[in-house]
């Protein structure tokens, strides 16, 4: 054993990079939730490719999960990389690049054979040449190391090998001064079912551990301490889970049954999985035959009187928009989640972006307005599902949710709520002695919200026909009067951006006017907030905002963009809010666009700032 | 169906499911005596009518929910299934009906037909078959015959055409059925038969369209040629069919072919007795078409198949006894690891 020194960081982020069938997201995530619960602040960013199993060892099979883990308050899974854990030469290829120089990199060292060494298109074994000169780098021969650490289970050399992602863990575990008993615990309960792999893979864990306490390359171990969180009990969640929780929550504050309609797509399935296990929580999910199909279904169980509910992505809301219409026009409450992933078409699908603004307040035939609200990371998919249940059922209307592949699948400490303490929503199914003297009339609507009535089937006596054909403004009777027309998209209209009387007021970071603010919406608040905060640690005066309520928009908006000089909008797009803004506003914004499937670095972000200020500087 | 009544006496007269809205269907259009048996059929089943639900689609067909004094919803085009899927997922106490036609149910809406149908949701779905696209005036539909001259067609169509029933079948239906507009003896009993059968119930009904395709079913439907042109398929009967009820249809191995009771040795005993319960013999039979055999009516398949109902209801059942009641949803999202920060 060697004497080490202990240093103390305030952040580290760790990638670890491997081929698809190497475990990395799994190491990642226990990684993750370890530093979670020792109460470091943990943000996350799985990056893997849309092939199950591409071929392995090659550059398109290389899966990474990268983790910042802090002693502070962050924001954002980290720019860079401080340390790369590369399982092989397509890994190092692909991710070397990302790392700064002095990072450390360990290497599984067994892995750089000539074969995946020319499936990653090296010519020269980089362990050889001068390509890692300048980094810290560890030569680790994982793979035959886990090998015979696991020797005494019996397992085949493939399954044994197999093991090596939790010798890399035990290593950083080494290195961070972590307990392996969490990672153990969870071990044993994931393979129950296979205590021989349970065992092969608790021993590599510590194999790679005590490997890592007799190198004597390893001069220091490094402490990060709890970051200063609000007190509270918190768990790790992702944006997708976040999501269905929010929609349980939200639906047992109605009192009434949760209906999830989805067909499997990248990113938003796991909504589904997650939803579909708890049959005993009030809560159905039909597995449609396609898009269509979930979409019309919803609207059949919003119908039917429950928190009907479908989720998707862009490619799944294009095919939903027909009957999105249908639920705009037949006034029934409803929700659509979109987790955005790169487009068109079936475009990056397990790479995050931004790209479906314009198709969210726009994209359906006729005018056909709903409210859109975005979440700005994994644990506000939580709020923003409640809140967009609550505006479905008071404004009776479809809501749409934009979370993305970036929240979706990205991990943070979450203080769990008491769920107690959230309002009710209520919901009013309208009855017979609710009918005044000149009978039910399904379109009559409430004066402070325009909402219409909610008369499920089964009520007596209100039996009534809807449907997607023009409706008479009273009656719900078709009715092709052209006055009726216009009184009825113009009523639309006005339901929807009457909305904006129940949100809060805006509330910047920074100073409350000055020569710039930095506004965003969505999964970009965390590089915008961490951006901003060290802009402000180097004197500029930046202010941030992010927008959570999309449309209608928050009626303080303008007021608080008048305040500032300049206004920048990065976006994961090519400028749809800064697009939406102009228009709204008759003024310019200044777009910051990135659409390349990865989410903004702060670099990025500061440089334009910096930019921008410098052209207005005053002191 | 375990739909509650819950209006009491007097009993409801087929009156009583006519809405007052005006019915806009052309004068002589074949939908009128679909609509009128419906509304005759209806208070035999003794549902009250606030627990009724019709569905549509898009088409001539899919205007029948306004004329019903039950719920209602006229959706888009070829999804009617889609939302009685999610209504039954929601309330299996709704007594959920589809109104659908063969552009409808068959070429928009193909997809849900065939997923709607394996699930066996208790739905009752009625194809309305015009083998035309009448709203949107006259182009050839999925069921029009191959060289069927149209305005989109104008050299004949070259598709060739779906058998509804065939595809019904095919789609794993526990109830499938045919009827046509004016049999007013055979139409009321089909469709009360298909809507007392628990799970999907499928109902081709042979329409008229006089505008755009008149006198497509006179071939076998006429009074003159009804009786030798078409066959009633009654569970437990043979196939017998012919104004002097003579005729008959017998099966050589897998091959039906039409004999004369009396003729070459053929007796009743040897015609194919009825049985209702056979997807393949179904099939077989669903393919019998004029004018080289009677046309087959009635019912094909009759079988029971746990619904998509009540197993959900089995696995909802068994998760909250696995969790002994209701879901306490605070520990759900609490989950198993946490931790504290004081």
């Amino acid at each position: 054993m060697t004497e080490r020194v202990v240093k103390q960081l305030e952040s580290v982020t760790i990638r670890f990079a491997g081929d698809s069938g190497d475990g990395m997201q799994l190491t990642g995530s226990r990684f993750t939730d370890t530093a979670a619960v020792i109460g470091n602040d943990v943000a996350t960013f799985p990056d893997f490719p849309a092939e199950i199993r591409a071929p392995a060892g090659s550059l398109p099979g290389v899966s990474g999960f990268q983790v910042q883990f802090s002693s502070r308050d962050i924001h954002t899974p980290g720019d860079r990389p401080d340390v790369l854990v590369a399982m092989n030469p397509a890994a190092l290829k692909v991710n070397l690049k990302e790392l700064p120089r002095n990072g450390t990199l360990l290497v599984n060292e067994d892995a750089f054979t000539a074969a995946n060494l020319k499936l990653a298109k090296y010519t020269e074994n980089p362990l050889e040449d001068s390509t890692l000169e300048g980094y810290r780098v560890f030569k680790i021969p994982m793979s035959s190391m886990t090998v015979a650490a696991v020797a005494e289970v019996g397992l085949g050399r493939k399954a044994a090998e197999r093991c090596k992602n939790f010798f890399a863990l035990g290593l950083l575990y080494f290195l961070y001064q972590r307990q392996l008993d969490e990672t153990s615990d969870w071990i044993k309960d994931k393979f129950a079912k296979a205590p021989d792999l349970a065992q092969a893979n608790i021993l590599a864990m510590k194999a790679g551990h005590n490997f890592a306490d007799t190198l004597e390359a390893f001069q220091e171990v490094y402490q990060i301490d709890k970051a200063p969180l609000t007190p509270g009990t918190y768990r790790s969640v992702n944006g997708n889970l976040a999501t269905a929780y929010g929609l349980v929550v939200a639906a047992h504050k109605t009192g009434q049954q949760l209906f999830y309609g989805s067909y499997p797509i990248t990113p938003a399935s796991d909504i589904l999985h997650e939803l579909s296990r708890l049959r005993a929580y009030n809560v159905k999910t039909f597995q449609a035959e396609d898009e269509i199909a979930a979409m019309g279904s919803t609207v059949g169980a919003a119908y039917a009187g429950a928190i009907a509910v479908t989720g998707t992505s862009g490619p799944g809301v294009a095919l939903k928009t027909e009957a999105i219409g249908l639920a705009v026009i037949t006034e029934l409450p409803m929700v659509i989640v979109n987790v955005q992933r790169g487009g068109p078409s079936t475009g990056l699908p397990t790479k995050t972006e931004q790209a479906d603004l314009f198709q969210a307040i726009m994209g359906r035939n006729g005018e056909c307005p709903l409210p859109v609200l975005a979440a700005r990371s994994p644990a506000d998919c939580f709020e923003v599902a409640i809140e967009a249940v609550r505006i479905a059922v008071r404004y009776m209307t479809p809501v749409m949710v934009l979370t993305d592949g970036f929240v979706a699948n990205g991990a943070e400490p979450w203080r769990i709520p008491d769920i107690e303490s959230i309002d009710p929503i209520e919901v009013k199914f309208t009855q017979p002695e609710d009918v005044g003297e000149e009978g039910f009339l399904p379109y009559e609507r409430d004066p402070e919200t325009l909402g219409r009535h909610w008369a499920i089937p089964g009520t007596p006596e209100l039996m009534h026909r809807i449907g997607g054909l023009e409706k008479d403004h009273l009656t719900g009777e078709v009715n092709y009067v052209p006055e009726n027309h216009f009184e009825m998209i113009k009523t639309r209209a006005e339901k929807v951006d009457r909305v904006a009387q129940d949100y809060p007021a805006l509330k910047v970071d920074g100073p409350e006017e000055g020569p710039l603010l930095i506004l965003g919406w969505g999964s970009t608040h965390g590089s915008i907030v961490s951006a901003c905060e060290r802009l402000r640690t180097d004197g500029h005066p930046v202010a941030n905002l992010n927008l959570r309520h999309l449309n209608p928009l928050p009626r303080d908006l303008g007021d608080v963009l008048a305040r500032y000089e300049k206004v920048l909008i990065p976006e994961l797009n090519l400028g749809q809010l800064a697009f939406i803004l102009r228009s709204h506003y008759l003024r310019d914004f200044h777009s910051l666009p990135k659409v390349m499937g990865q989410p903004f670095k702060l670099d990025e972000i500061m440089a334009r700032a910096e930019e921008l200020l410098g052209a207005v500087k005053t002191a | 169906m375990s739909t509650q009544k819950t209006e009491t006496a007097p009993k409801l007269t087929r009156k009583d499911f006519s809405s007052d809205q005006e019915v806009r269907w052309c004068p002589g259009c074949g939908d009128y005596a679909i609509l009128a048996q419906i509304q005759k059929t209806m208070p035999s089943l003794d549902i009250a009518r606030e627990n009724m639900v019709f569905v549509s689609g898009i088409g001539c067909s899919s205007r029948f929910p306004y004329y019903m004094e039950t719920y209602g919803f006229h959706s888009i085009h070829g999804r009617a299934m889609t939302l009685a899927s999610g209504i039954r997922v929601v309330n299996p106490d709704l007594h959920t009906w589809v109104i659908t036609g063969d552009g409808d149910g068959l070429s928009i809406g193909g997809n849900h037909f065939l997923h709607t149908l394996r699930r066996n949701f208790d739905i009752n779905v009625v194809l309305f078959n015009n083998r035309i696209y009448g709203l949107t005036k006259g182009q050839y539909s999925p069921t029009s015959e191959q060289g069927k001259v149209t305005k989109s067609s104008p050299d004949g169509a070259i598709d060739h055409p779906i058998n509804p029933v065939r595809a019904a079948i095919a789609a794993e239906a526990t109830f499938v059925g045919r009827a046509f507009d004016t049999d007013t003896k055979h139409l009321p009993g089909m469709i009360e038969r298909m809507a007392r059968h628990s799970g999907i119930g499928f109902l081709e009904v042979l329409q008229n369209c006089n505008i755009f395709n008149d006198k497509a079913f006179d071939d076998f439907t006429d009074r003159k040629v009804r009786e030798e042109r078409m066959v009633y398929l009654d569970p437990g009967q043979p196939l017998i069919f012919g104004k002097e009820r003579n005729r008959g249809i017998r099966l050589d191995g897998l091959k039906p072919e039409v004999v004369t009771i009396g003729e070459k040795g053929v007796s009743e005993s040897d015609l194919l007795v009825w049985d209702a319960t056979d997807p393949t013999l179904a099939y077989l039979i669903s393919n019998l078409d004029y004018p080289d055999f009677p046309v087959p009516m009635g019912t094909f398949l009759e079988i029971s198949r746990p619904t998509y109902e009540d197993t959900l209801a089995e696995q909802i059942a068994a998760a909250r006894k696995r969790t002994g009641g209701d879901g306490d949803i605070q520990k759900l999202i609490s989950g198993t690891n946490t931790w504290t920060i004081d």
